[in-house]
C-alpha cells in the first residue's frame, strides 16, 4: 500500500529525513518509536503533503501512485489520512461544520454524493457515542480551548469518520487518560481491516498493549535504524534509544 | 437602448467569478446626461411629486453646486466627471406596474438570476421583497398582508406621493440636505428605494427586504431609504444589492435614514455585492453611502449589520445617534476587499442621552492588493451619563500586498462614560490551511470556512434566510486570494 524508498526531505533548507527507507502493506499496522527530533513528525507531514517540506531525494508510492504529485487534499481524498501531534484550532469555525465540510469535500473529489445536514449529524454522533465525545464538543469552535486529550479524540473521531486507507497516528496517545487511551485504541482496532493500513507514531510502549503492531521500526536522525516485531517496543521501554542512537548520528 | 450592447452571452462568459454579472437587455428611459436643474425637475416630474418636494430638491441642488467631494478617507480613485453620466434611468414600461403580472417578464427574469423571485407564492417564508431596477421599484410584494398590520412598506416615490405627511416629517431629519457631498447629491437627484413606516405597538410580521440592481451603464444610483419604527414597534430590514460587470465605474451614492421612536427597534442589514471591478481594478461601484438612525426615543434600538463584499471603493459609516435616554446602537460589519478593492468603512456612535449603550464589533477580511480601513467615532456628549460602548476590531491578512487599517476617535465628555476598544490583526496561518486541506477540504474553500469562522459574531446577527448566501457570498468574494 505505502512504498517509501531511501526518502530524503529538507525542511527550510535543512535535511531532516536521510534516506528512509519503509513499506506497509495492506492489513497491517506498523509502529514508528524514535527520540525526540528524529523526524517522525517530519514523517507524517510528507505523507500528508504539507507545504515547506521538500522531497530532494527518494520516492513515496502509495497504492501504486507518486505521493509527491498529489495536493493535500488530493491525497485525503484518496484515503490518506493524519492524526496531528498538533492538532490546530480554528476559530468561530464549529467542530460540526467542519466535519461535514471536510467529508463533503472528500466525497466530492471521490464523485460520490454529498451527505446532507442531517445525515451528517447522525453520522458524527455514532461515532461521537462511541468514542465518548460529548455532544457539546461538537457545537463548539473546532479544537478551540480544547483540552490536549481531547484534541486527540476528536482526531479519532475524524478518522472514525473519514474511514481512511491509511492512517497515520502521530503521538495521538501522548497527553490521554487510561480511559481515553483505551477508547481511542478500540477506535483504530475497530477500523483495522485487510484493505487498510496504519501507521502510528509514540513514545509509550503501553499504547501497543492495546493496538498491537505487526511491525515496529526505530527511527533515528531521519532514518530507520531497526525494525521488528512488536517485542522491540517492549525492548526499547527497557533500554531506551541509546544502543541505536549512537551509530544513526 | 444603452444597455443592449451588452448581451446574455456575457453572462455566459462571465462564469463564477461574479455570477451577478449580467445585464438585462431592455429598452430604457433616461434623464439628458450631466446634472442641472432641469435634470432635477426632469426626475421630480417623472414621480408625479408634489411642489414641496421638488423644491426640497432643488435646494439640496443649489447646496451641493457649493460643495466639495471629500478627500479624508483612505481611498483613491481618478476624480469623478459628474457631468459624465445618467441621473435618472428606467426601464421603458408605459405605466408603473400595479400589480406583479404587469411587471415586465425580462425584469423579472432578472430578479429570478439574481435569485430573488418576485413571485409571491414563491417567496421565502415570512420575507417581504420591494425591488429597485436602476432608478425605480419595480415591485413590492405581500403588501397585502403587511397593510393589515398596518406596516407601510412601498418604493418612496409611492410614499411622497401617497403618505405625504409622513414623508415630509421624516426625511431629512436624520441625514440633512447639506449632510454631506454625497447625501445633498442624492437629495437633488434620488429616484427611489423603500418607505418603511411601522404603526405604535406593531411588530412587522416579516423580514422587510429590498433588492437594489444597477442594470444600465453610465448610470449612477441614488437611492433614499426611509424607515420609521413607531413607539413600541420592531421591524427587521435587509437590502442586497448587485450590479452588471462594466470596465466603467458606476457611482452610487445611497442616503438611508432610520428613526426609532420610544421603545421601538430596528434592525437594519446588509449584503452588499455590488459589482467589485476585475482581478486588475477595472470598472466596478463607487459605493458612497449615508447611513444613519436616530434612536429619538428612551430605550430605543438601532442594529446596523453589514457584509460589503463587493464594489471597487466603499465609503459608508452606517451611524447611530443614540438621542433617547436609555437607547442602544450596535453595529456589526464584515468588510471584505480582494484585489483592487478599497474600503473605508465603519460607523459613528454617537451618545447624547443617558444610560445610552453601543457595541461595534468589525471583522475586516483584505485579500491581493486590496486597503481595509476600519473609520469609527465613539462621542460620548456632556449630557450622556453613564454611557458604555464597547469595540472590538478585528483584522484579518490574506497575503503580503494587502493593507488593514484601524482608526479609532473616541471624544468622551462626560466623566461616567466608559469607553473599551480592542483591536486585533491576525493572518491565516499556514497551519490552519494545512489541516483543512489534509482533512480534503480544497485550499479555496479552506480560506472561506476560515474566513467565515473569522466573520461568525457578525454572520450571526443575520436574519436566518440570509445567514447562508452571506456564508456563501464571503467564499466566492475571496475567490483567487490564494496562490
Ligand atoms: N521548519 C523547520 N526548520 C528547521 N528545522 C526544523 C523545522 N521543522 C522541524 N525541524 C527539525 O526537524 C527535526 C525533526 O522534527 P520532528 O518534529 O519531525 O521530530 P519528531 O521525531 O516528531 O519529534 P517529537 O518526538 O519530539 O515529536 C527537529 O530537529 C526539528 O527541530
Ligand atoms: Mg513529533
Amino acid at each position: 500500500m505505502l512504498e517509501i524508498k531511501n526518502l530524503h526531505v529538507a525542511v527550510g533548507g535543512k535535511e531532516i529525513l536521510k534516506g528512509l527507507t519503509l513499506a506497509i502493506s495492506a492489513g497491517e499496522v506498523h509502529a514508528i518509536m524514535g527520540p525526540n527530533g528524529s523526524g517522525k513528525s517530519t514523517l507524517s507531514y510528507v505523507l500528508a503533503g504539507r507545504e515547506g517540506y521538500e522531497i530532494t531525494g527518494g520516492a513515496i508510492t502509495y497504492r501504486g501512485e507518486n505521493l509527491a504529485e498529489l495536493s493535500p487534499e488530493k491525497r485525503s481524498a484518496k484515503g490518506i489520512f493524519l492524526a496531528m501531534q498538533y492538532p490546530v484550532e480554528i476559530p468561530g469555525v464549529t467542530t460540526l461544520t467542519f466535519l461535514k465540510t471536510a467529508l463533503n469535500a472528500q466525497r466530492r473529489a471521490r464523485n460520490e454524493p454529498e451527505l446532507d445536514a442531517l445525515a451528517v449529524l447522525k453520522l458524527v454522533r455514532s461515532k461521537a457515542a462511541s468514542l465518548n465525545v460529548p455532544e457539546e464538543m461538537l457545537k463548539r469552535a473546532l479544537n478551540f480551548g480544547f483540552s490536549g486529550g481531547e484534541k486527540k479524540k476528536l482526531e479519532i473521531l475524524q478518522m472514525a469518520l473519514f474511514e481512511p486507507a491509511l492512517a497515520i497516528l502521530d503521538e495521538t496517545d501522548s497527553g490521554l487518560d487510561i480511559d481515553a487511551l483505551k477508547l481511542v485504541a478500540d477506535g483504530v482496532n475497530r477500523l483495522r481491516s485487510p484493505e487498510r493500513a496504519m501507521l502510528v507514531i509514540t513514545h509509550y510502549q503501553r499504547l501497543l498493549n492495546f493496538i498491537v503492531p505487526d511491525r515496529v521500526h526505530v527511527m533515528a536522525g531521519g532514518r530507520i535504524v531497526a525494525k521488528g516485531g512488536k517485542e522491540l517496543a517492549l525492548e526499547l521501554e527497557a533500554k531506551g534509544y541509546g544502543h541505536w542512537t549512537k551509530d544513526a548520528a | 437602448m444603452a444597455a443592449v450592447s451588452e448581451t446574455k452571452k456575457t453572462v455566459a462568459e462571465l462564469g463564477e467569478k461574479y455570477k451577478y454579472g449580467f445585464v438585462t437587455d431592455i429598452e430604457m428611459e433616461r434623464a439628458p446626461k450631466g446634472l442641472n436643474e432641469d435634470v432635477v425637475r426632469f426626475i421630480s416630474a417623472k414621480k408625479g411629486e408634489p411642489d414641496w418636494m421638488l423644491q426640497w430638491r432643488l435646494g439640496a441642488y443649489r447646496r451641493w453646486r457649493e460643495m466639495t467631494e471629500p478627500t479624508w478617507a483612505r481611498v483613491h480613485y481618478p476624480k469623478i466627471d459628474y457631468e459624465d453620466a445618467y441621473y435618472y434611468a428606467a426601464p421603458k414600461t408605459t405605466a408603473k406596474p400595479k400589480g406583479l403580472d404587469e411587471v415586465d417578464p425580462k425584469l423579472l427574469e432578472t430578479y429570478k438570476k439574481l435569485g430573488i423571485p418576485l413571485h409571491e407564492q414563491k417567496l421565502l417564508a415570512g420575507v417581504a421583497v420591494d425591488a429597485v431596477f436602476d432608478s425605480v421599484s419595480v415591485a413590492t410584494t405581500f403588501k397585502a398582508k403587511l397593510e393589515e398590520a398596518g406596516v407601510i412598506f412601498c418604493p418612496i416615490s409611492e410614499a411622497i406621493r401617497e403618505h405625504g405627511d409622513l414623508v415630509r416629517k421624516y426625511l431629512g431629519s436624520v441625514v440633512p440636505v447639506t449632510d454631506n457631498f454625497f447625501a445633498t447629491l442624492n437629495s437633488a437627484v434620488f429616484s427611489d428605494g423603500t418607505f418603511v413606516y411601522v404603526p405604535k405597538g406593531v411588530r412587522c410580521p416579516m423580514e422587510l427586504s429590498t433588492y437594489f440592481r444597477i442594470n444600465a451603464s453610465e448610470t449612477g444610483q441614488f437611492e433614499r431609504t426611509l424607515i420609521i419604527a413607531d413607539e413600541g414597534s420592531y421591524v427587521s430590514y435587509l437590502e442586497g444589492c448587485t450590479a452588471p460587470k462594466r470596465d466603467e465605474h458606476q457611482l452610487h451614492a445611497a442616503v438611508v435614514e432610520l428613526i426609532a421612536l420610544e421603545g421601538a427597534e430596528i434592525k437594519y442589514s446588509t449584503v452588499q455585492n455590488w459589482y467589485p471591478g476585475d482581478e486588475e481594478g477595472k470598472g466596478g461601484i463607487y459605493n458612497f453611502v449615508t447611513k444613519r438612525g436616530d434612536c429619538r426615543g428612551a430605550r430605543s434600538k438601532i442594529s446596523w449589520t453589514q457584509v460589503e463584499t463587493g464594489s471597487a471603493i466603499t465609503w459608508k459609516y452606517p451611524s447611530c445617534i443614540l438621542r433617547g435616554e436609555g437607547s442602544v446602537g450596535e453595529f456589526y460589519s464584515i468588510a471584505i476587499t480582494n484585489h483592487f478593492q478599497q474600503a473605508d468603512t465603519g460607523t459613528k456612535m454617537i451618545h447624547l442621552g443617558k444610560n445610552t449603550r453601543s457595541r461595534i464589533i468589525s471583522k475586516g477580511i483584505s485579500a491581493g492588493k486590496a486597503q481595509n480601513t476600519y473609520r469609527g467615532l465613539v462621542s460620548v456628549h456632556p449630557k450622556a451619563a453613564n454611557a458604555r460602548n464597547y469595540t472590538q476590531c478585528d483584522s484579518l491578512l490574506i497575503g503580503r500586498e494587502c493593507g488593514a487599517h484601524t482608526v479609532p476617535y473616541i471624544e468622551a465628555r462626560n466623566k461616567t462614560a466608559r469607553v473599551e476598544h480592542e483591536a486585533t490583526t491576525s493572518k491565516i496561518a499556514e497551519d490552519q490551511l494545512f489541516y483543512c486541506t489534509s482533512r480534503g477540504i480544497p485550499q479555496e474553500e479552506a480560506v472561506a470556512l476560515i474566513v467565515n469562522g473569522f466573520c461568525r459574531e457578525v454572520l450571526q446577527q443575520l436574519p436566518m434566510e440570509f445567514a447562508v448566501e452571506a456564508q456563501k457570498l464571503v467564499g466566492i468574494s475571496l475567490e483567487g486570494s490564494v496562490a
